[in-house]
């Protein structure tokens, strides 16, 4: 009886961890809050590892639900992968949330919004998906409000939640054009059912619309700046790693296994998406001033350049974008752990602000450029290895090979603006005017776990090898 | 298995660097190691003589190691013919640079750790057959040049590193599609970098036809090639001397060999369709060079603009194609290196005694200053291209190599380029005159301090390489012809 109802739910192991938290969470807070906070953010940080360790039991009976929730390996790396961003950027917040008065508030969104990635991970149904999608959603745009005595905050969150129940509208459409095509919700059904004709092309383009929303493609960007300036810094750092790759590792399942019959035309419409996702990407970022909008915009550019890789095969398109998601939570976390203690220790927020900052404090400074290296892609650093495998994966028809040179030239755009924060960095005329506080032991730990990735992750392969063994047993 | 320590070594010194908190102990940790690598390229080369058959010029030390296996993306290195001359060129080089920046106060460690991963992603450069690999060593270079001319620079420091790191990266981003559309388009089933397979098994003509000019002109920004040259003036006059001396002696370097291998291995069928651009842009750039050279009021923009008029030679050797004339590049390529970076070396040092470059302020320096007023004149006269020194071997070789197809505009192209040492006498007898002869214009320092002993290391470790180079230019002949005779064929 115990082994069968432990059979059952094996698959369900990461989800089941997640639920088993919100509920801790809910009883504590009822019974008794304010006292149990210390105790309340070590465990759930401890639980939050467990998850990630959990995405490498081996995978053995892995379907749910008649067949609407599938677990494959490649399924609970993933959601590893954002168990353990969430686990950094709950490190980064650990002082933050200490002080702050809706510290459980927090965490049972957080662990909601992961429970929906979650779900959307593994879903092998339309309406799986649809749920998991909105339970990502909904959490997310109460986070984005959290400080409650900002106006920004509250512009922010209606921004968001507005511009995101449109795209959930239109992402519906989509959905209900295809059950209309195939007569069923499926993943595989509609795959078989879908052929090259107008109405699945409706069909695909809304649902595609309603997709790309969530990860800040161009036409779809534009709640971008707005929200990730206005949420709390730590809500910023996971809607732009976590949000971003749980739609990018769906998005992957969906191009290449469901609408498999309409790859000609998604690889036009993503090499348009990816031109101008990257061209007004960078174009913007070269503007700001404020450092989270900054990060906004780069955080654009980079999901312009994972949607090259969308054009080869589809091994190596997912080994290319999850170990460039991988290596894009590091860089990306790394650079927000940074823009996480100056602003919580000293309130600053623009680019101009951190001037000086290399002769206050030189580990901050190199954690901050090792990041932003990362990112713009140089050796030794990952950020290089998962470009590079991007674009190479996006080259494999040569025919492509003009308009992949043009995004490859926009490296040299988002380099600069890199460069000026770290121009910035090391300005030595002005002196960073803020007394030295020590960095607190939980974003050290943070800043160390992420720059040891940055560093090992590129040069060494084990990484890309065991992504691709994955992507070869799941495709 | 001694060539893995080409690498090794280096990383391990910047691991023990980063641990040391004093100044003096950093800069002695650097120069160690600089000094080991130096005997690691003598072990090298020692075995590259004892062992080659110097008849074939094959490549030797040769090591394959599987790095990402389902991209086909190997750890894949050796040295031949061309590979270990221009890694001891980078030995020499790298003593020389931290021996003048000895007294380096400003940020000891970030300076010393930074010249040392300069170093480190040239030697990988230079011993990698693997196009990814090479084209990671090239990256791994450019962004601590970017902080290096930042921190420790002159003059106009965050625009010229910021135009140098730019136009670098952007050439890096072109060469990365040249380089993956030779991945894909190589014809041999399974898409390679390896640079060896490329050699035996070739691409379809048409593909390279299509893709020679990204490798042509992604290595040819490095080199420093006529329209794309732009980089050289600001970001070599802006750099700390350390910096100059690796930038003009050893990044330059890159780019041309680069090209060697672009033209000898990789495409050798589009490089003979694209030859006349090639020689075109050459001759262009030696003369735009050496003329924009004369009007310089400042002596490193008068150095930078001279290395790319030298650097034009180098192109133009490849350019025509058969070995005599890519011997004279390789020549080119030690001679330029070695030249420049003593000259760089000796500006450095006249500049941070008397803190001005323009040429008219200063004036009888040779009376305070006799020994770097002498490494002044070795280098000015080296770059002349007197015989006896680097300079005259190498262009000769490069002349006579050009002079040996009898096609016309390609024998006009040569006598225009040998028109403009002429040129070069100018602005170089010019420079000297003005500074080292005549009335002192000591009015700006008071004592000035002649060579000290690091400085004068430096520039005799140099200076010798200058002298052998031009003296006994076979034994260095030796290595390379066989090399490139067989690559050639």
């Amino acid at each position: 009886m115990i082994y069968y109802l432990l059979h059952n739910l094996l698959p369900f192991k990461q989800e089941l961890l997640l639920l088993l938290g919100i509920f801790i969470l809910l009883f504590t807070q009822i019974f008794g809050g304010k006292q149990h906070i210390e105790w309340t953010l070590q465990w759930v940080n401890l639980l939050l590892l467990i998850i990630v360790l959990a995405g490498f039991w081996p995978v053995g009976y892995n379907s749910a639900f008649s067949n609407m929730y599938q677990l494959t390996s490649l399924n609970a790396f993933e959601k590893s992968v954002l168990a353990f961003a969430a686990y950094i950027i709950s490190l980064q917040g650990y002082n933050w949330l200490q002080r702050f008065e809706h510290t459980y508030e927090f965490y049972v969104l957080v662990l909601s919004s992961l429970l929906g990635m979650f779900c959307m991970l593994s879903s092998t149904n339309f309406l799986f998906f649809y749920i998991g999608l909105e339970l990502s959603t909904l959490p997310l745009a109460l986070l984005v409000n959290f400080q409650l005595n900002k106006k920004q905050s509250s512009e922010a969150a209606f921004k968001f939640i507005m511009s995101a129940a449109f795209a959930s509208a239109i992402l519906l459409l989509g959905i209900s054009f295809l059950y209309g095509l195939s007569g069923s919700l499926n993943f595989n059904a509609v795959a078989a059912k879908l052929i090259l004709n107008p109405f699945s092309l409706v069909a695909f383009l809304l649902f595609l619309v309603g997709v790309l929303f969530k990860v800040s493609v161009v036409p779809f960007h534009l709640w971008t700046a707005d929200v990730y300036e206005g949420a709390p810094i730590s809500v910023t750092a996971f809607l732009s790693v976590v949000s971003k790759a749980s739609v990018l590792f769906v998005l992957l399942n969906l191009l290449f296994k469901v609408f498999y019959h309409l790859q000609s035309v998604w690889h036009i419409v993503m090499l348009i998406l990816l031109l101008v996702t990257i061209v007004i990407g960078n174009l913007f970022a070269l503007r700001q001033e404020n450092f989270k909008r900054f990060m906004a915009f780069s955080s654009i550019t980079q999901v312009g350049f994972i949607l090259v890789a969308f054009l080869g095969n589809a091994y190596n398109a997912s080994t290319a974008v999850v170990y460039f998601l991988v290596i894009y939570l590091f860089s990306n976390l790394a650079v927000f752990g940074v823009i996480t203690y100056v602003e919580n220790a000293f309130n600053k927020q623009n680019i101009n602000e951190f001037k000086g900052l290399y002769k206050k404090n030189k580990f901050l400074s190199w954690v901050l450029l090792i990041g932003l290296f990362s990112l713009a892609g140089i050796p030794p650093t990952a950020g290089f290895f998962g470009k590079f495998f991007l674009i190479m994966s996006g080259s494999e028809n040569l025919n492509y090979i003009p308009w992949i040179t043009l995004a490859a030239v926009n490296l040299i755009i988002s380099l600069y603006y890199y460069l000026r924060v770290a121009i910035v960095v090391f300005d030595n005329n002005v002196e960073f005017d803020e007394p030295t506080i020590a960095i607190p032991q939980p974003i050290k730990l943070s800043f160390i776990i992420c720059i040891v990735g940055i560093l090992i992750t590129g040069v060494g392969s084990w990484i890309y090898h065991y992504i691709y063994s994955l992507t070869a047993a799941a495709f | 298995m001694i060539v893995h320590f080409l690498i090794i070594v280096p990383i391990l010194t910047i691991l023990i660097m980063l641990f040391v908190q004093k100044q003096q102990v950093i800069r002695a940790v650097a120069l160690t190691g600089a000094i080991i690598q130096l005997l690691i390229v003598i072990n090298v080369l020692w075995q590259y003589v004892l062992n080659s058959d110097m008849t074939t010029g094959n490549v030797m030390l040769q090591t394959n190691v599987m790095w990402f296996a389902p991209l086909n993306i190997h750890y894949s290195v050796g040295v031949d013919g061309i590979s270990i001359v221009m890694l001891f060129l980078t030995a020499l080089v790298v003593i020389a640079a931290i021996l003048v920046s000895w007294k380096e106060e400003y940020l000891t460690k970030e300076f010393f750790v930074l010249l040392t991963l300069l170093a480190l992603g040239a030697y990988g450069f230079f011993i990698s057959f693997d196009l990814f690999l090479m084209f990671f060593f090239l990256e791994l270079a450019v962004i601590p040049k970017f902080l290096l001319i930042l921190n420790w620079g002159s003059g106009n420091k965050t625009y010229s590193a910021t135009k140098l790191v730019l136009m670098l990266i952007g050439a890096s981003a072109i060469l990365f599609m040249g380089i993956l559309g030779i991945y894909y388009a190589s014809s041999n089933g399974s898409p390679s970098f390896n640079m060896l397979t490329l050699k035996d098994s070739g691409m379809a003509y048409h593909w390279q036809l299509i893709f020679f000019p990204f490798l042509f002109i992604g290595f040819g920004v490095f080199t420093a090639l006529f329209p794309f040259h732009t980089w050289v003036p600001d970001g070599h006059s802006a750099a700390p001397t350390a910096g100059s001396m690796f930038l003009a002696g050893i990044s330059m370097k890159l780019g041309g060999y680069g090209l060697i291998r672009l033209v000898t291995m990789l495409m050798p069928a589009a490089a003979q369709f694209y030859s006349p651009y090639i020689v075109l842009l050459a001759v262009i750039g030696i003369l735009y060079g050496a003329f924009a050279t004369m009007v310089q009021k400042d002596l490193k923009y008068m150095n930078a603009y001279s290395s790319v008029s030298h650097c034009g030679f180098v192109v133009l050797g490849i350019g025509m194609l058969n070995p005599v004339a890519i011997t004279g590049a390789v020549l080119q390529m030690i001679s330029h290196g070695l030249m420049t970076a003593l000259f760089f070396a000796a500006i450095g040092m006249i500049y941070s005694r008397t803190h001005t470059r323009i040429i008219k302020e200063m004036g009888g320096l040779l009376t305070y200053l006799p020994f770097i007023g002498g490494l002044f004149i070795l280098a000015g006269l080296a770059s002349l291209g007197l015989p006896g020194l680097s300079g005259f071997v190498a262009e000769v070789t490069v002349l006579v190599g050009s002079w040996q197809l009898p096609f016309l505009p390609y024998r006009i192209a040569t006598i225009i380029a040998a028109a403009s040492i002429v040129v070069t006498a100018v602005y170089i007898l010019r420079a000297a005159g003005t500074i080292l002869m005549g009335n002192t214009k000591a009015n700006h320092f008071d004592t000035p301090i002649d060579a000290r002993w690091y400085e004068k290391w430096a520039g005799v470790l140099l200076g010798i390489g200058i002298l052998i180079v031009g003296v006994l230019p076979f034994l260095i002949l030796k290595i390379i012809s066989p090399t490139i005779h067989y690559w050639q064929s």
